[in-house]
Formats: structure tokens, sequence, C-alpha cells
């Protein structure tokens, strides 16, 4: 046991919470972007699986990771603009779309996986590359907090930039006001002669570039190959940050790094007796938890406030 | 247009005291608009529109003048007929071209975000920016605090939307069509959610508004007020315009007898009260609403048998949520609610209708029906249980014939009863809502809002067989704003202000709407002693 505690207290596992909350930051913002808009986007799961395996190709076969990450972040509009269309312009029910998107960018990627590499399980044989790690100046140096915060994925701090400019972009831009609108009163969005269907197709163009992002991360930082199902639900538990986070910028990146706590302790967790099975559970387990604790204050703080007002 | 207007005008013109110069700025040819389903809901609508004049368009629900508006507005468009504004024919497609030609519309539900304030409403797709990317916020409020001071609208500029009245929304609504120049105005029955000094505001801006050289037309229903404000008015019925009149040249009776193509009989007979035993009795009831404004404060009253007691005051002011907590819609904080002396514990409509209290919501396309079900369905909603075979299988027979006999009572106007009820009229719509709440089984109605929004035969039908069923020994609490319904059908009225009952008339039949309305303003109170007179 001391060796989890160990573990947990050192620089390491700080370390390793950023990097595993990248993708959830990402893909929460995305979330965010089109939770706002009035979109229920369960389809980024599939759209950072899908980006994921496009740019260890282009990378593999392209012009190495950093044309990988530019494919990606296209694949992932394309693929959100794609759900766009089937459940907005085609008017499909939206949670059918993005169920039947994610089923079939779970087996599509497969597909093309052993296509191309003849391996159904991973793309280890492709030489596709890492994104770069960037040690930050000054901050590297510091005890401590350089070892947590310096060196990590360039995609790592793209993150985190990305909760500041999604803040910027739906506080303080026209674009961000549509937007907000679109989900707010589609109506009032329609009666100045905005087209509600744009504004959304935007939103969801944005988050395709947030999930993009993410798959990106997954298998040219995270990881250096794509494999299987790789996403593993992060696009999920980024929706329940999302919502955790009721839908602001900040709210969502501080509930993704919560479950990504939870996730880094599962990892830290493995090398004790524990069954690995319920190890892994963790993450998951906390989203669940994180959601109910959210519902229950909530209605509880409303009750009170009721009672309150009402004993007055 | 009809002829008996068109004879002398200028002398019309002069009365009004107005200088209107006749020139036409918008005018409609032959519009026909067949809905999909087969409604026509236009058909040769044929009206003009001087520059600068408020122009009344009224009629019956069911008549089209939301199917005209929405033409007009670029949200529908018409089979044939023309659109000829500025004297060149034009073809709006959606709501920006209608916006671009100068059209703008305040729907009667308004089309504003909750969570932005006023200036962001107002500027929504209008925004102006800096740095090309960023929203120039100070610019902003700027350019809306210009327009509401030109045109005299006192409102706060950074409120947020959900923290405003209905009124104030309404003005930002006006505002939002003024800043995009817009030069001819619809209002869709503005008046409806206004209280009466809202309403007086609303008048004196659109007076403005008419000098500074705008052009309105002016949905309602209300007699009074097209009288009041406008100075020409165009009467539809069923899907047709039926003439345009100088207001001058007219009278409220002869309008109405246009409308409907017949005499309203504007009071409702109605015989002796004969009250009977306690049917429902509430005890302080305290209900408080979820964003935590105490809107039902220690409300008590009984309601007897053979009587109907009406409940008046300015919307808001508690009387929605009464019905709410009396028809177990919501649950009280606090007090108490007896049904024959009974009390109920469990709040859901399921408690109260199985004590056999029936209810007739206001929000009808709501909480009134099942808009995408046949009429008929909708008929036997709170009654399935009484038309099955072997519990099982709906005994459709026995619905479809007492469905015809029900349409037949209520003179619902329907192809058949099998079509869905979304395609009927407002009036129509709440004609089977009132069928089926309004039975023999009924031992205590409460009607909401029951003839709100809707035309005047249906009104009069629906205040005739409340009356009737008054008569047949049930008990009714009619919950209205309309003080003219609130006089003419109710044997005792109380009025709420305040989420509190602060008077009682015991007998409604010497009641002023003057008087009623100083205690709906709260301007007079009535002791305990008073309003406890009904326990």
């Amino acid at each position: 046991m001391t060796q989890v505690f160990e573990s947990v207290l050192s620089t390491s596992f700080l370390y390793s919470v950023i990097r595993v909350a990248t993708p959830l930051i990402l893909a929460s913002m995305g979330a965010v972007i089109t939770s706002n808009a009035g979109i229920t986007n369960i389809g980024i799961e599939g759209v950072m699986l899908v980006s994921a395996l496009t740019g260890v190709f282009a990378s593999a076969f392209g012009f190495g990771p950093w044309f990988g990450l530019l494919i990606s972040i296209i694949t992932g509009i394309l693929c959100s603009l794609v759900i766009g269309y089937v459940s907005m312009s085609l008017k499909a029910d939206s949670v059918l779309t993005c169920i039947a998107f994610n089923t079939m960018a779970i087996g599509g990627t497969v597909y093309f996986m052993y296509a191309v590499t003849k391996d159904k399980g991973t793309t280890l044989a492709l030489n596709s590359g890492k994104l770069p790690s960037v040690e930050i100046p000054l901050i590297k140096d510091i005890p401590v907090l350089g070892e947590i915060l310096s060196n990590h994925n360039v995609v790592s701090y793209i993150a985190l930039l990305m909760i500041f400019v999604v803040y910027i972009l739906l506080y303080k831009t026209p674009m961000g006001l549509r937007i907000r609108s679109a989900g707010k009163a589609p109506n009032a969005l329609s009666s100045v002669g905005v087209s509600l269907l744009k504004t959304r197709y935007i939103a969801l163009g944005i988050s395709g570039i947030l999930g993009g992002m993410a798959g990106a991360f997954m298998s040219m930082g995270y990881v250096t190959w794509f494999s299987k199902n790789m996403t593993a639900g992060r696009g999920f538990i980024a929706l329940a940050a999302d919502a955790m986070g009721n839908s602001t910028p900040v709210g969502a990146a501080l509930s993704s790094m919560l479950f990504a706590v939870a996730e880094a302790l599962s990892y830290a967790l493995q090398i004790t007796t524990i069954s690995p099975e319920l190890v892994q559970m963790l993450p998951y387990l906390v989203t669940i938890l994180g959601l109910v604790i959210y519902s229950v204050k909530r209605s509880s703080s409303n009750k009170k406030k009721r009672e309150k007002l009402a004993n007055q | 247009m009809s002829s008996h207007c068109k004879g002398h005008p200028h002398i019309l013109v002069k009365d009004i005291g107005v200088k209107m110069n006749e020139k036409v700025i918008l005018k409609v040819e032959n519009i026909l608009k067949v809905y999909p389903n087969g409604i026509v809901a236009n058909r040769n609508v044929n009206f003009e529109v001087f520059e600068g004049e408020i122009h009344a368009l009224i009629g019956e629900n069911g008549a089209g003048k939301s199917t005209l508006m929405k033409i007009l507005f670029g949200i529908e468009s018409p089979e044939e007929g023309r659109i000829i504004l500025n004297g060149e024919e034009v073809k709006i497609e959606n709501s920006k071209k209608a916006i671009s030609l100068g059209i703008g519309m305040v729907h009667q539900h308004f089309m504003l975000v909750d969570s932005l304030t006023i200036a962001e409403n107002i500027a929504l797709g209008n925004e102006p920016k800096k740095r090309g990317f960023f929203i120039d916020k100070a610019r902003m409020i700027k350019k809306a605090e210009e327009y509401a001071k030109k045109y005299n609208f006192k409102i706060n500029i950074t409120d947020k939307i959900e923290d405003v009245s209905v009124g104030v929304k309404q003005k930002t609504e006006i505002l939002k069509a003024l800043v995009r120049d817009v030069k001819l105005l619809i209002l869709d029955e503005p008046t409806a959610v206004l209280t009466p000094q809202e309403t007086k505001e609303l008048f004196a801006e659109l007076k403005t508004l008419k000098k500074q050289g705008h052009t309105i037309i002016f949905i309602s229903h209300k007699l009074n007020e097209i009288m009041e404000i406008c100075d020409r008015v165009t009467i539809m019925r069923h899907g047709t315009t039926v003439e345009t009149c100088y207001i001058k040249d007219t009278n409220p009776q002869d309008i109405s007898n246009k409308m409907v193509g017949r005499e309203i009989v504007l009071h409702v007979d109605k015989g002796e009260v004969k009250r009977g035993e306690v049917c429902l009795e509430a005890d302080n009831l305290v209900y408080v609403n979820s964003i935590g404004k105490k809107m039902l404060d220690g409300v008590s009253l009984k309601l007897r048998k053979g009587e109907i007691l009406s409940v008046a005051g300015v919307e808001g002011n508690g009387q929605a949520e009464l019905a709410a907590v009396l028809t177990g819609m919501k649950a009280p904080i606090s007090g108490t609610l007896k049904i024959f002396g009974q009390e109920i514990k469990t709040f859901t409509p399921a408690t109260l209708r199985r004590n056999r209290l029936t209810y007739i919501p206001e929000d009808r396309m709501r909480n009134g029906c099942a808009a995408k079900l046949a009429i008929v369905d909708n008929l036997f909603a709170d009654k399935i249980d009484k038309y099955l075979i072997g519990n099982i299988f709906l005994n459709r027979k026995k619905m479809r014939k007492k469905a015809e006999d029900m349409v037949k009572d209520f003179s619902i106007k329907c192809g058949s009863i099998n079509h869905q009820v979304q395609v009927l009229s407002g009036g129509n719509i709440q004609k089977v809502v009132a069928a089926r709440e309004l039975t023999e089984e009924a031992r205590i109605i409460i009607a909401e809002q029951p003839t709100r929004g809707i035309d005047a035969g249906a009104s009069e039908l629906i205040r005739r067989k409340i009356v009737e069923y008054r008569d047949k020994g049930a008990a009714i609490l009619l919950i209205s704003a309309d003080l003219n319904e609130v006089l003419e059908l109710s044997d005792s009225a109380i009025v709420m202000h305040n989420g509190r009952v602060n008077a009682y008339f015991k007998d409604t039949s010497k009641l002023t709407e003057e008087e009623l309305g100083y205690y709906m303003l709260g301007v007079k109170n009535q002791s305990k002693e008073e309003v406890n007179a009904i326990l």
C-alpha cells in the first residue's frame, strides 16, 4: 500500500494526470461547444477514434506527425459534418445517428487498419511517429513544478490553450453569441435572420477540430500507434465532464481533470494486488459518481432554497 | 377593399386629425395558402396598408391572420398571389429577406434568449465587431441605448431577459426589429400578455413609432384596443379578407358582426345560483417556484357545489400556481387541500381526477391535448378505462359513437374525428379539451383561462357549457384574466395579488371592472375578515 501512496504523491503521478487529461479536455471542449449550440454530440467518441487512425496513416504514409495532426483535424471536421448532415439536414434522430456513427467507427477503423497493416489489433507495424514534447523554459527549472508541468506533449499545451480559446469564442465573439442562442432559444436566432442550421454546423465543425486533436493525441502523443477502440469511452467521459461543468469551458475542464485523476489513479493502482479489472473501472465509476453527486447537489440546493423562502 | 369606406376617406382623415398621405406601402393580392394537410388557411386575401398608419387585423381564431403574417414575414410561402411592397412585387422566401425588405415582426411568443442581456438580444445576428473577431460590447450597448432613447422605451439595456417583466421583453422584441431599420412592423396580439399599465405604455410607444414614420400592422382580438389605437381595420373571416374600414367609420358591434358573420350574444344567460355543500377546501396553501419565489402565500378558499367562483388577477400573481396545485400538477410546500372533506395527501393529477375533479388547462397545446393524436383519442384520454373490452382492448366503436356525440354537442368543426387535433383552429382545439373535461361525472371543474385567445363563437359556447354544468351541480373554479368573463360568468369572485387572496366578492352582479381592477393592482385590499368571508 505504501507503494501506492508513494506513487500517487510523486511528481510523475501529477505529470501523468495532465497527460491523461489532455484528450478529455479537448473532447470536453468540443462537447461544450456543441451542447451550447443545442446539440448532444455523442458522436465525439467515434470522431476521436476515426481521427486517431487517419492521423497515424497520414503520419506514416505522408509527411510525419504534424501532417498527421492536420489530417486528424480535417477528419474530425468531416466526421462531425457527416453526423450533422444526417441528423440535422436529413433529420434523422440525433442520438441514433451518433450511436450508429460510433459503432461504425469501431468496426471501420479495425477494417481499414487490417486492410493497410494486416493486423487487427494495432498499427505497431507502421512507423507513424510522435508529436514532439516541449520543454518550457524557466518553468522546467523549478523543482517539482517543472517536473509536473514541463516536457509534455505539444498537444497537452494546446489542450490547455483551448480552454481559453473556447471561452473567448463562446463569450466574446459574435459566433459565440449565436452558438449560445442556437442552444438556448433557436427561434430567437431564426427570428433575426441567422440560419440555425448554419450555426449548428459551425459548432459541430469546431467540435470536430477539438475531437480530431484529441484523437491525434491518443495515437501520436499518448502512445505512438493506433489500437482497436483505443479511445475506450473517453468521448463519453468528456460528455459527462461537459454536463458536470454545466457546459462552461472552465467547469468542463475542471471536471475533465477530476476524471483524469481517477484514470491516473487506476494506472497507479495497477502495481497493487487489487484485481486489474476493478482498477480499470475506476475512471468510469468516478464519472458516474460525479454525475450523481452533481445532480443530487443541484436538486437539493434548489429544494433548500425553496424551503428557506417558504419559512421566511 | 370595401366600398363603403372608399367614398369619403379624405373627410375621415381630417376627422382622425392625423396626417396620412395614403401612400400604399404594402399591397397583398389574391393570396392563397394551402397547408400540406389540405387546410386552406388563406384564400382571396387582399388588403392594402398605408404608409404611417396603424392598421388592425382582426378575425376569429382560424380566420387566417397568423398565416397571413407568417407569409409576410417569410415563414410560410403562399401557393398563389402577389405581395407588392413600395410598388414593387417581392418574393419573401425567409425572415432574413423580410427583414432586409424592412418588414419586422413581434411574435406572440417571444423570440428571445433568456440567458442573454437585452442588448445582446438586440444585437444578435447583427453584432458590432472590433478587431474583426470580437464583439464590441461598448458599441453594442451604446446602440441599443440610443434606439431605446429615440423611441422613448424605458428599459435597462444590460438586464438579462430572464430577470425582466413580460412588458420589457416585448419592448426588447420591438427594438430588435427597429435596430434593423424595419419600416413595417407586425405585432401579433401584443397585448395578450400585458397588464393594463403595460398595454398603456405599449400604446404610447406605438404612437411614437407612428409619428416617426413607421407603419404598424396590429393583430388583436380586443376590439376596444383596436378602436383606441388603430387608423384602419381589416377584418378576416374563414381565411379571407372581408373588408377594410376606417376606424372612425365603424363601431365595435359592426366589426364584431363582420368577424363572425352573425350577432354574438355578449351576455350569458344564467339562472340564480343555488349553492350546495363545500366540494373543495384549500387551507393556507404555500407554493414556492423553482427560482425560489413564493407564488402562493397562504391561500385559503372554499368552493361550493353549484357555483362558479372566479379567480381574477393580473397574470403572475399566483393564479396559475393555484390551478397547478389544485389539479395536482404541483405539490404545495405547506397547507392542506380537502376534497369532499377528505384531505389530499399525494398531489398528482391522478389522485385528484379520481376524486372527480377535472381541469381545463391554460396551455391547451402543451397540457390540454396530445396534438398529434386524433380528436377521438384526445376526447377519452382521461376515461379510457370506461371504453375497454375485457379490460385490454379499446372499444373503438363505443368511442367513435360517443365522440361523434361530443363533437356535435360542442360544435367542434372538423373533417373527421380521426383527424389530428393539431390541424384544428385554436378555438376548436379548446372545444375538444372542454368536451373532454366538462362531463356529467365531473363534480369539480377547474377551468383555467378557458376562452383565452380563441374566437368569440367558441368562447360563447364554452361559457354556455360552463354555466350548463354549474346548473347540473358541478362546482366550478374559473381562473381568468378576462374581466368581462369574470363579471359575466361567475357567481362569486376572489382576487389574487402577490400570491394572496386580497378580495372576496360573494355576489359579482354589482361588481364593476374598475373596482375589480383596483384589487387586482393592489391599490385596494380587503381586510382579513372580508376575505375570510369565503370560508
